[in-house]
């Protein structure tokens, strides 16, 4: 998508007069009618978003009180505990907390990548008479409340059910249990919910696939994975890192999935936050620092994939 | 159509199964008669019954169709005006980069970050206003924060794909200011607009973290309703609203589908 132009002006002069709109105006009285359409939008976010984000960086070095609020001492607990450090000492349980939450998610993407490609290939070289109706068959579970796809997964991994009994027999739970809570269930539930998200721009950068770059590297006697790997994957790099960030980003901050199938003692980052977020009984300084530390997890997974090429003017 | 390695198909089919088998699964269980358990006791509508006769469930519909609807009515008319301010008029380089970086932020942000901050904000607000408390008026502000974005994104692209002689055009016949926008703009982004308000619609429906945090103890969506009777134990009742709620977004699936192909059609003719 190219950058939304503005009018060409001479940049030697920036306040001439132009004409713009039928009318004679000036840049300045332009930019001035601009601010007034973009302020309220940008007031809100402002008010809204940016103010509150700085407030949550503030609370982060401050103190809990001890009705479980907030005290405005200035501290840097908070971070030290992060880090283990806590009042009884040093304890790996919270990096174990991050540790998990980074190694879910990216078993999540790659797993999801995996599994996409495939679909997304399979949807695109269906017949253009049917096409549709995959296409249709692919937004809804996309537009499915994640609440009631991850609920259904506790039906499917219930006791009962035949999945449960299939995994029983092969020997890979005991019979009559429940396949949740779990690692597995919560993997089971997170691929599937964001499953979509990469799929989604994938299957619409395979669509733009310029196939003669295939034919041109069969004529060059490439194998079928070369083919695969240097003339069609490279065209969808910058999907990829759309589906990277769609996928990666809600699955570092979940604590929904982690909470329905994962059980009480299956702690992300996102459940600790909720947790610790609750005023009275929880510590709100502490979740403020996590929830920086999980902005910082995500701006760095952005520096990293960003390399692939992706715009993010693709990501909406 | 070109031809794909079996394997490939397999595993296509594969995800596509992992996505509706649990949901499958849901419906059938709705009907099942059986009140504990997943063994086929024969089929009933009981649990529909028993659904539609649910006060809390009438109330937590309603609720979420009101926040979904205001919020989406307040974040297209933000986010539209926002994008116009984007794209027509002589920014300078520097404003764009910033205004851009900030416009993509509430995008790449975890919701649970958001929602914290919000509640943050909201608490010292409330001093303020009543309107911040808990409750019907909070949520919607939370949910307008993060459909903004995702309006004025579309909506953009939307405008920077039109040409700009339509508007020089418009200017030689004598329109201008809001006849302009009236009868030029407005018309050709209609479909860019009729597309982010969709979205926000969605998201909205869809939200349950920042829902859940601003909400307070008193106000209930389907979500949360979901969430709360899960931790209660599964009842087939959830079933039931599962199975109306997934109906729901087939049903919208396809009006969207029907109407942006409708709309394809027509920009070609």
């Amino acid at each position: 998508m190219p950058e939304p132009t503005p009018t060409p002006l001479p940049a030697s002069c920036p306040d001439t007069p132009l004409v713009w709109r039928g009318g004679l105006s000036t840049p300045r009285k332009l930019r001035r009618i601009g601010s007034l359409l973009g302020a309220p939008a940008f007031m809100w976010l402002g008010l809204f978003f940016i103010l509150p984000g700085l407030l949550l960086l503030a609370i982060a070095f401050a103190t809990r009180s001890p009705t479980g609020g907030i005290e405005w001492t200035f501290t840097l607990d908070n971070f030290r505990r992060l880090v283990g450090y806590g009042s009884f000492g040093w304890s790996p349980a919270n990096g174990q907390i991050i540790l998990r939450s980074v190694t879910i998610a990216a078993a999540t993407t790659v797993i999801c990548m995996i599994l996409a490609y495939p679909l997304a290939f399979f949807i695109a070289c269906r017949p253009a008479s049917s096409r549709m109706l995959w296409l249709i068959v692919l937004t809804v579970p996309f537009w499915t409340n994640l609440i009631v796809r991850t609920y259904a997964w506790l039906i499917m991994l219930g006791p009962e059910s035949p999945i449960t009994r299939l995994a029983a027999m092969v020997g890979l739970a005991e019979p009559g249990a429940a396949l949740y809570p779990s690692t597995t269930a919560t993997m089971l539930g997170m691929i599937t919910a964001f499953l979509p998200f990469m799929v989604m721009p994938i299957y619409s950068s395979v669509e733009k696939i310029n196939w003669n770059l295939l034919e041109a590297a069969q004529d060059l006697y490439c194998s079928r994975w070369g083919t695969f790997r240097h003339a069609i994957l490279p065209q969808t790099y910058s999907a990829l890192f759309v589906g990277v960030i769609l996928t990666f980003i809600p699955a570092m901050g979940t604590f929904l999935i982690s909470d329905i199938l994962g059980g009480a003692r299956f702690m992300l980052i996102g459940n600790l936050i909720q947790t610790q977020f609750t005023f009275g009984s929880g510590n709100p300084p502490y979740a403020a620092a996590l929830a920086f530390v999980l902005i910082l997890l995500t701006l760095i997974i952005i520096a990293l994939f960003s390399r692939l090429g992706g715009k993010r003017e693709e990501l909406v | 159509m070109r031809r794909l390695p079996l394997w490939v198909s397999f595993i296509g089919l594969f995800a596509l199964a992992l996505l509706y088998v649990p949901l499958i699964g849901v419906v059938i269980q709705s009907f099942n008669a059986s009140r504990l358990g997943l063994d086929w006791k024969g089929f009933t509508l009981k649990w529909y019954e028993q659904l539609w006769a649910n006060e809390v469930i009438h109330e937590a519909a309603w609720n979420t169709l009101v926040i979904a609807t205001v919020s989406t009515v307040i974040s297209t008319v933000l986010g539209t005006a926002l994008a116009l301010a984007f794209s027509r008029f002589p920014w300078k380089r520097r404003a764009m980069t910033t205004a851009d970086n900030v416009l993509y932020l509430p995008v790449v942000t975890p919701e649970i970050v958001m929602a914290a901050a919000l509640v943050v904000m909201f608490s010292l607000l409330r001093h303020v206003h009543a309107m911040f408390d808990f409750g019907l008026p909070a949520v919607i502000i939370g949910h307008v924060t993060f459909q903004i974005s995702f309006v004025t994104l579309t909506v953009r692209s939307r405008l920077s794909g039109l040409p700009a002689n339509l508007d020089e055009a418009a200017c030689d016949l004598y329109s201008g200011g809001w006849n302009l926008f009236r009868r030029v703009t407005l018309p050709l982004i209609m479909p860019g607009i009729t597309a982010g308000a969709l979205l926000a619609f969605i998201l909205s429906l869809d939200d349950f973290v920042i829902t859940y945090f601003t909400a307070g103890p008193q106000l209930m969506t389907l979500p949360v309703y979901i969430y709360g009777s899960q931790r209660r134990g599964i009842t087939p009742e959830i079933h039931a609203l599962s199975t109306v709620m997934l109906l729901c977004t087939v049903v919208l699936v396809f009006v969207a589908m029907r109407f942006l192909q409708d709309r394809k059609g027509k920009a070609a003719s």
